[in-house]
């Protein structure tokens, strides 16, 4: 459904993406991670038609974005970062519009289906300028939904949104994503962990990492590391820990836990909880760490800006 | 063609949501009402102790269509800066309309609201001929009102295309009242000094083709002079926006 290769964009003298390659599948959501200034928002609009890559190759549903802009433009629903709306016009009358710029048939019934699917069907006759932003997220939602889209493209689609709105919406992206094909952009790394097929990492404009969110995480791991808290002093604890064989990484937390690592494939958490009751401690927690998507994104972009 | 009138049609009724459509059309029949009804009054007085004269239509047009050399860029000013300012130039480059398609739906919005002003002061020839027996020249007004339709269309063709080059919508109104204040004024100016190039500064003037037709002489150059802008005008505005996609 999307296919990028070789993709560069130049803004004058400034690289904004360097040569991507990545595609998405029909019923895949695939989340774009990185930084602000990254290029996420430059790939976004390549990918809608909005402008021309300065080198290499996109197709969107089967169609170049240069060649066949507009047969791409009919297929791509575009939700931008900025969700630009005309305030001065009513819900229904904008979303009307927008509606008979695609000849959708039946455009009222489409337009009243699309209020439905985003929760705005009792704010029709509002006028978007007196929306709430979360609202106005969701007109902006229901515009890129309007004509069924084969692609949708969302550029930070829950930011501004409050808790029970982001829930919704997520859940909303999920059930377009099983049919559809989502690229979406977020710098919310749960967001992208939870909602998300794959993940593209991107920084300084260029893809660092690409792959399923438990994949990056096993593929950055390598070991696994633990937090045990007992009641009494984490120094002699830590001391106790680290007699156990196969442990290493001993380090005491501010907060008297104690953190320790082992390889991965061989849980040292049984030998390790009966050294500490056999040293008499009460055994408060043992918990695992596993790397969020956030430690790995800060790895993988502070790794690039190093080289 | 579809997407131009839809275009349009929004535009159209976008004047109406604020106060612009109201002020315009105020600052143009206000004035001529009573410029017209000055005109009626000086015509009695006269056929009172002479014959008398037949006060003509084109005396009015006349004058509207130095008022809008005021008012064509207050119309024009925003249709693609406030677009490009608001970011919802973002949504019309993503939506399936060539930028042509955009440009050309601004300027016809515009000139259908000029349209319902002209339609408006249709009035006043239509009081005067009751006033003048057999009837008054039809064929001058016709003449007239189409001088008007094609300075208008002239003049919003011209201000959408700056109004594309712009994201502030006061810098897009001055230069439009600047562009047409020079083609409709001095151009023409040097043209008594200039005796080898006077005709070609002649020609360029809006005025004179204008001053042509409200006085009853339609010219194929005329035409061609007006659409030749009006074409100008919006290959402007449209390259203009194809310029932003590749910034």
């Amino acid at each position: 459904m999307i296919k990028v290769s070789g993709l560069t964009k130049d803004y004058g003298a400034r690289r904004a993406i360097h040569n991507l390659n990545f595609d998405a599948q029909q019923g895949e959501i695939v989340g774009f991670l990185g930084p602000n200034g990254a290029g996420k928002t430059t790939t976004m609009r390549i990918l809608t038609g909005y402008m021309p890559p300065s080198d290499g190759e996109a197709l969107v549903a089967g169609y170049d974005v240069v060649e066949e802009s507009l047969e791409v433009r009919k297929r791509v629903g575009y939700l931008p970062e900025s969700v630009p709306l005309y305030h001065d016009m009513a819900v229904f009358d904008y979303l009307k519009y927008m509606g008979e710029l695609r000849h959708i048939p039946n455009v009222d019934d489409r337009v009243d289906e699309a209020l439905d699917m985003v929760g705005l069907y009792d704010r029709a006759n509002g006028y978007i300028g007196n929306l709430s932003k979360g609202m106005k997220q969701r007109v902006g939602l229901a515009q890129a939904l309007l004509h069924r889209p084969e692609v949708l493209i969302l550029d930070e689609p829950t930011i501004g949104l409050d808790p029970g709105q982001v829930v919704e919406v997520r859940e909303l992206i999920r059930e377009i994503g099983k049919e559809r094909t989502v690229l979406l952009s977020t710098h919310l790394l749960n967001e992208a962990q939870n909602l998300c097929d794959r993940v593209l990492i991107i920084n300084k404009g260029k893809i660092v990492a690409e792959d399923t969110t438990e994949n990056l995480q096993a593929r950055l791991l390598g070991a696994e590391r633990v937090v045990v808290r007992v009641r009494g002093e984490a120094d002699e604890l830590a001391s106790s820990i680290k007699s156990v064989k196969g442990v290493r990484k001993v380090e005491t937390l501010e907060d008297g836990g104690v953190e320790f690592e082992f390889a991965s494939g061989k849980d040292l958490r049984p030998e390790v909880a009966r050294k500490v009751i056999k040293d008499g401690y009460d055994l408060l927690e043992l918990r695992p760490l596993g790397m969020s998507l956030e430690e790995i994104f800060l790895e993988l972009t502070s790794n690039e800006s190093k080289r | 063609m579809k997407n131009i009138w839809t275009i349009a049609k929004r535009e159209y009724d976008n004047y109406f949501n604020g106060p612009l459509a109201y002020v315009v059309m105020l600052a143009v029949i206000l004035p001529l009402s009573i410029y017209f009804s000055l005109l009626l009054f000086y015509a009695q007085q006269q056929a009172l102790f002479s014959g008398g004269i037949v006060p003509e239509i084109g005396t009015v047009n006349g004058l509207f269509a130095f008022l809008m050399i005021f008012l064509s860029p207050a119309l024009t000013m925003r249709l693609l800066s406030d677009e490009a300012r608001m970011g919802t130039l973002e949504l019309m480059l993503t939506a399936p309309i060539r930028d042509a398609e955009l440009v050309v739906g601004k300027w016809l919005g515009s000139m259908l609201f000029a349209l319902t002003l002209l339609g408006v002061t249709l009035i006043f020839p239509i009081v005067l001929n009751n006033f003048v027996e057999p009837n008054i020249d039809w064929l001058a007004v016709i003449s007239s009102y189409l001088g008007l339709i094609l300075l208008f269309a002239t003049m919003l063709a011209l201000g959408v295309g700056i109004s594309a080059i712009f994201t502030n919508q006061f810098a897009a109104f001055f230069v439009t009242l600047g562009v047409v204040f020079f083609l409709y004024f001095l151009i023409g100016l040097p043209a008594s000094l200039l005796p080898q190039s006077g005709e070609v500064l002649n020609y360029l003037s809006i005025n004179n083709h204008f001053d042509q037709m409200n006085s009853g002489v339609v010219t194929l150059g005329g035409i061609v002079y007006y659409l030749s802008l009006i074409a100008f005008g919006l290959f402007t505005g449209t390259t203009a926006i194809e310029i932003r996609r590749w910034r």
